[in-house]
């Protein structure tokens, strides 16, 4: 038996971003898996240094394409805490619900990207065609689609009128038919289930040791979500984690899947409860003091550690994606797998590379 | 910081970390810095039950230290860039990419440290890994 | 079986979801961050916008009274349209348009004379 050496990546039409996996193959089953990064590593921790702590929030908004408001969301909540400013409460809310609408778009995201690879470009186009209603949503009440840059140190910038409001509830009660429209198609579809159940399976005690993250292991059965921490005004709403039990990539898309009707009911919650007042409180200072800050990306936990010494440029800042995380879960899920499964299990941990290398 | 920061040395380390392992901790992540010219902190973060704890470690930057992938076998990938960017050796590395994670093969210099020059490991003659090699070609 | 049908049975019978750009062309939202312009005439150059952006793409001249800008730096975040005192950035509702060149953008005013104090 003569072992082939197949390059998986880094460009592949399956991944969103470049990764390159050294696959090692015996007539057609993959015997080792070794990943190969630094094919978009930006240096922006680095670039933290040399920039003052404000500014830093629009460059680590940069740091991912998909999910940047959280990244910005989550630093300023560590800048806030190492200042000891609190944000209004109002204020809070809005990034609650500002955060949730990006979770809906990185999940639209990741289940088109899903069907994709696995051939089913009909279902790609359509999760894909609800999305652009959610980002219409970001543009019109934020001002941009993606890199929405609403977080400031203090609070937010843009404030949410009534009219928006009502816009922005009749917009999701449309967003959320024809999501349950095409849910009968993602989860109960024969091929779809045929290419993805089964395959790639971790177990609960596999998932929990080597230290992944986010659906990827609340489908493995771990009921563990940053969420439940309560930062911003989640613990203000009503909120429990998705868990499947079974493991494989079939679980992890349900587990998304399930995440963004679930989303769509939090900002319903939020926007009924939301507090009237201001929203920006003002910043004075400089920071001084480190701190560990926690929220849950898309993809699973985010952490940030700042360390400030009292100059207007950080010490350190250090970011923790989820996808640093879930990469080493590739080693241990893909041997034993046939070659051609391997686009849809590298793909169903949610490999968002610009993030991982920053 | 809110949350408890436990001070280690680096011969207790390992077994610091396999007590925690034992007592149902899930790693985290590793975080370095730089202290003065020459010391590295490293901070070593771990969470149960959405609680976080941390242990420091100050490493002088040219010593090597012991790798806790024979305990979290997750720690390669983070150990792996701490070498590339600090210069910082683990010694006992299961996947060890020879600072060729993000770097090229012959940088020597260290992007976040601004004083000193990686040694290569290499410069005593040894082997590499049968699985990795520096050029990241499929000969091993 | 035939999960996807009603789908495309709708997508049959239904207005098209994409539009004909550039013959068509959705108009903007109001709140967007469009194209950086300043309004000279009332700029101070008192450099906060300089000193501020994250890019670092606006340089200010207070002694000859330029004002310059590198569009193709730009992140068009607004941070400087907030800071403004003097209120002369504004953003407008659209991109900007794609371009064969780049270019940077000089604008010049007049400087600014010192009042003088009557003791």
């Amino acid at each position: 038996m003569l072992k082939t050496v197949i390059p998986f990546g880094p460009q592949h039409p399956v991944l969103p971003e470049p990764l390159h996996l050294k696959l090692t193959v015996e007539e057609e089953v993959i015997t080792e898996a070794i990943p190969a990064l630094g094919f978009v590593h930006r240096g922006l921790e680095l670039l933290a240094h040399s920039r003052d702590f404000h500014q830093v929030t629009q460059v680590v908004e940069r740091v991912c394409g998909i999910c940047s408001m959280i990244h910005a969301m989550c630093y300023c909540q560590g800048i806030e805490a190492i200042m000891e400013i609190e944000a209004p409460p109002r204020a809070k809310f809005l990034r609650t619900i500002w955060s949730e609408v990006h979770r809906i778009q990185s999940h639209l995201l990741w289940l088109g990207l899903f069907a994709d690879s696995f051939g089913f470009e009909s279902l790609f186009m359509q999760l894909w065609k609800i999305r652009e209603k959610i980002l219409d949503l970001n543009e019109a009440t934020t001002g941009n689609r993606i890199i929405v840059s609403v977080n400031v140190i203090g609070g937010v910038r843009r404030d949410l009128n009534p009219e928006q409001i009502s816009w922005m509830l009749a917009e999701l009660a449309q967003v959320e038919l024809e999501i349950n429209r095409l849910g009968s198609t993602l989860l109960t579809d024969y091929t779809v289930k045929k290419r993805t159940a089964g395959k790639g399976v971790i177990t609960k005690a596999q998932a929990f040791e080597l230290g992944l993250v986010g659906p990827t292991l609340r489908a493995s059965g771990v009921c563990q979500d940053m969420r439940m921490l309560g930062y911003a005004a989640f613990d203000q709403i009503d909120f429990e984690p998705a868990v499947e039990t079974e493991g494989d990539c079939y679980a992890r898309s349900k587990v998304r899947y399930r995440e963004v009707l679930q989303s769509i009911g939090l900002i319903r919650q939020a926007l009924s409860r939301i507090a009237p007042g201001e929203i920006r409180t003002k910043v004075k200072g400089r920071p001084e003091g480190e701190t560990v800050c926690r929220v849950e990306q898309p993809r699973g936990e985010l952490l940030y550690y700042i360390k400030a010494d009292g100059t207007k440029n950080l010490e350190r800042l250090r970011i923790r994606t989820p996808t640093f995380a879930n990469i080493p879960a590739l080693l241990r899920i893909l041997p034993g797998m046939w070659l051609s499964d391997v686009p849809v299990a590298v793909l169903s941990i949610d490999p968002c590379i610009s993030c991982t290398e920053r | 910081m809110r949350d408890e920061v436990i001070s280690v040395s680096p011969d207790n380390l390992v077994a610091a970390v396999a007590k925690l392992k034992v007592e149902g901790y899930r790693f985290v992540t590793l975080t370095c810095m730089q202290a003065d010219e020459g010391t590295v902190v490293i901070l070593y973060h771990f969470d149960k039950d959405l609680v976080l704890k941390h242990l420091r470690v100050h490493v002088p930057a040219d010593d090597p230290l012991p790798s806790i992938t024979p305990v979290y076998f997750a720690a390669f990938l983070v150990e792996n860039e701490i070498q590339d960017l600090f210069g910082l050796r683990f010694s006992g590395l299961t996947v060890d990419y020879e600072r060729t994670l993000y770097l090229d093969g012959e940088v020597k210099v260290t992007p976040f440290c601004r004083y000193t020059v990686a040694k290569m490991q290499s410069d005593e003659a040894k082997s590499l890994p049968a699985s990795v090699d520096s050029n990241g070609t499929g000969e091993s | 079986m035939f999960k996807m049908t009603p789908n495309v049975l709708r997508n049959l019978f239904f207005p098209k979801a994409t539009r004909r750009y550039p013959r068509e062309v959705r108009p903007s939202f109001e709140n967007v961050r469009g194209a950086l312009l300043n309004d000279i005439e009332k700029c101070t150059f008192c450099s906060a916008c300089a000193l501020k952006c994250p890019s670092q793409c606006i340089a200010v001249d207070k002694k000859t009274a330029t004002w310059s800008y590198d569009p193709f730096a730009c992140v068009f975040c607004g941070v400087c349209v907030e800071i403004c005192p003097a209120a002369s950035l504004n953003q407008k509702n659209e991109y900007r348009r794609p371009v064969v060149e780049r270019e940077s953008i000089l604008l010049k005013g007049e400087p600014r004379q010192k009042i003088e104090k009557s003791s």
